[in-house]
């Protein structure tokens, strides 16, 4: 009687220790790279351009995109639209501009955060229904319409995060931010 | 000439001690037992504050009512909203989350599986980056509320599994850094949170309250980063990329980063500095001679509040406010102040230190520090005048110099109010 009570207190006592090897819980599925990619349905583009799909978009190509899917929220030109002002000229703003003119040219800081968002969000009523390349399109489109590119080459996972956006001159790191993460650097 | 009538023109004249209607209930039976209670119909006009003027009710915000809650907690249907492409209605059986990147094993979770984790209980306030800009008029807007003035934070107990049991689950490479946290929502809202916040006491929450989540505080799941800005607290969780650098998302870039009075832009503005608001007395209330509690609600994304300072004569002098205990150190946390009103018009307001010692500005030490198109972090103090009458308006000053409004007036997003 008093051995099966030991043994009961030795199990009771080594598998919480056995499943916690490594401190871990053995609780989760593991997943296969190709099933991280069928979850991952809208993928993160970081500033460095990583993430970015094939395929690629004329700033003709994105003039016509824009006409469907976007022009009824953002105005025909990209200003003037009921909702975020996207079209502005290409400098940086100043303390002076009013932040309803905040727009791509004048404060967006990565080109790469048009394509993230685009293709992760609009059209706001309808997310996720343009191709990659519509996507490339109508970035394309905005950069051009920003002045920012003169649309000479199409925008694609080569020539996109090499474009400078004027507004990220002025980006800096909260110091707060800063001191407590002192190894944290903007891209 | 009936009783009846006579109550209806002069009811001060034919009403008795006593309300007739106040022992009425002990003399029938009372409503059945019920499988989910709702508030007396007598609270009905608690609610939310959602603006008129906003052009879309998929994204904006709502406010939570301030000044006519008690205590620390926000109840669950209360809690302001903010979100960016409407709220997902999403199937619990359905819910996955994944955790892949720079991780050993990518692992995915049920809800089920969520739960089973060792779990964490803990009072936090959440509050949107774009509180405060909301109420802020020059010259100062008369129909001010509490409400419209701070209502875009709110107080929970949550209870979730801390993120850093997940990812030691999933297991860290050399040169983890960031985590990029995503929604279920339309917009897929991302975000970019350093990994050592995340170890520290990121919680991934599935209860709000003692109860399941409200879909439009994320349900069944979402992140909750004590003391950083709300935006970067990814409701509707389905999904976390472990990288060495951050994503630079909308939300994070053209959005949610500030303005200072040196012509930067600031990214990662993530912890919230320190806020009060009077709620008694305070905006279109009416108050009369005699004994009142002050009351309010103060709170810091650096830390514990150590102390609020009350002023009840426009900012000349000023007295400490007595804290109630407050459950958690980056809960916000209810102060009390014992005051007697003479009748002469007077202008009161609140001031919090955290335990970092960050003070909360006036509104020319924010504007000197802040440009005046910034759209986010305004925390200055904000001061209600008692009026001889007893009426309560807003009382703050016309400042010189100062900008009329703050935010994108016109555009939405989380001022909420056009």
């Amino acid at each position: 009687m008093r051995r099966k009570w030991l043994y009961a207190t030795f199990l009771a006592l080594a598998i919480p220790a056995l499943v916690l090897a490594q401190g871990r819980y053995q609780i989760g599925t593991p997943l296969s790279e190709q099933e991280v990619q069928e979850w991952n349905i809208r993928p993160s583009i970081l500033a460095n351009g990583v993430g970015l799909p094939p395929g690629e978009g004329t700033v003709d190509e994105g003039a016509k995109v824009y006409a469907i899917h976007c022009a009824g929220c953002h105005g025909a030109s990209g200003e003037g639209g009921a909702f975020t002002r996207l079209v502005s000229e290409p400098f940086p703003i100043t303390k002076d501009v009013d932040a309803v003119d905040f727009a791509i040219g004048n404060y967006w800081q990565y080109a790469t955060t048009l394509f993230d968002y685009t293709r992760r969000a609009m059209p706001f009523t309808n997310p996720g229904i343009l191709s990659n390349d519509e996507v490339y399109a109508v970035v394309a489109y905005m950069l051009y319409q920003n002045g920012i590119i003169d649309g000479s080459e199409p925008m694609n996972a080569q020539t996109l995060p090499k474009v400078e956006m004027p507004a990220r001159a002025l980006l800096e790191l909260d110091p707060t931010t800063q001191k407590r993460f002192p190894w944290l650097k903007l891209p | 000439m009936t009783a009846g009538a006579l109550l209806k023109l002069s009811p001060g004249m034919a009403q008795s001690k006593f309300p007739p209607g106040a022992t009425e209930t002990m003399k029938v039976l009372g409503a059945t037992l019920r499988e989910y209670g709702e508030r007396s119909e007598f609270e009905k006009d608690v609610i939310r504050y959602i603006s008129p003027n906003l052009r879309s009710r998929h994204t904006g915000a709502n406010f939570t009512p301030l000044d006519k809650l008690d205590g620390v907690i926000t109840p669950s249907s209360l809690h302001f909203e903010r979100h960016h492409g409407g709220v997902p209605n999403v199937n619990p059986a359905d819910y996955r989350l994944v955790i892949h990147g720079m991780v050993e094993r990518p692992l995915m979770f049920t809800l089920q599986d969520l739960k089973r984790f060792p779990s964490v209980t803990r009072t936090y306030f959440i509050e949107c980056a774009g509180n405060g800009q909301n109420g802020y008029r020059n010259p100062p807007d008369m129909t001010l509320t509490a409400t419209r003035s701070r209502g875009l934070m709110s107080n929970s107990s949550w209870t979730g599994v801390p993120l850093s049991i997940l990812l030691k689950e999933a297991g860290l490479k050399e040169g983890a850094r960031w985590l990029i946290p995503e929604g279920q929502d339309a917009a897929a809202y991302t975000r970019s949170l350093p990994l050592e916040k995340a170890l520290e006491d990121v919680l991934v929450a599935y209860a709000q309250n003692g109860e399941a989540i409200r879909p439009e505080q994320g349900y069944p799941v979402r992140l909750v980063v004590p003391g950083w800005e709300g935006s970067i607290q990814v409701k509707w969780l389905r999904r976390i990329q472990v990288t060495d650098t951050p994503v630079m998302s909308k939300d994070e870039t053209s959005e949610y980063t500030d303005v200072m009075s040196s012509g930067k832009i600031w990214a990662f503005t993530w912890i919230m500095d320190p806020q009060s608001i009077i709620t008694y007395p305070s905006g279109l209330q009416q108050i009369g001679r005699g004994f009142h509690e002050i009351r309010g609600l103060a709170w810091s994304g650096h830390g514990r509040i150590r102390r609020v300072d009350i002023s009840v004569d426009g900012g000349q002098t000023w007295r400490a406010a007595t804290l109630e205990p407050a459950p958690d150190a980056l809960s916000a946390v209810r102060f009390k102040y014992n005051w007697v009103w003479d009748g002469r018009e007077t202008v009161i307001m609140s001031r919090a230190t955290d335990e970092k010692g960050h003070v909360q500005p006036t509104q020319e030490e924010f504007f000197a520090k802040w440009a005046r198109n910034n759209r986010y972090h305004y925390n200055a103090i904000q001061a209600w005048r008692i009026g001889a009458d007893g009426k309560v308006v807003n009382g703050d000053k016309t400042l010189a110099g100062a900008p009329s409004r703050l935010g994108a007036v016109g555009r939405g997003g989380c001022g909420g109010e056009s």
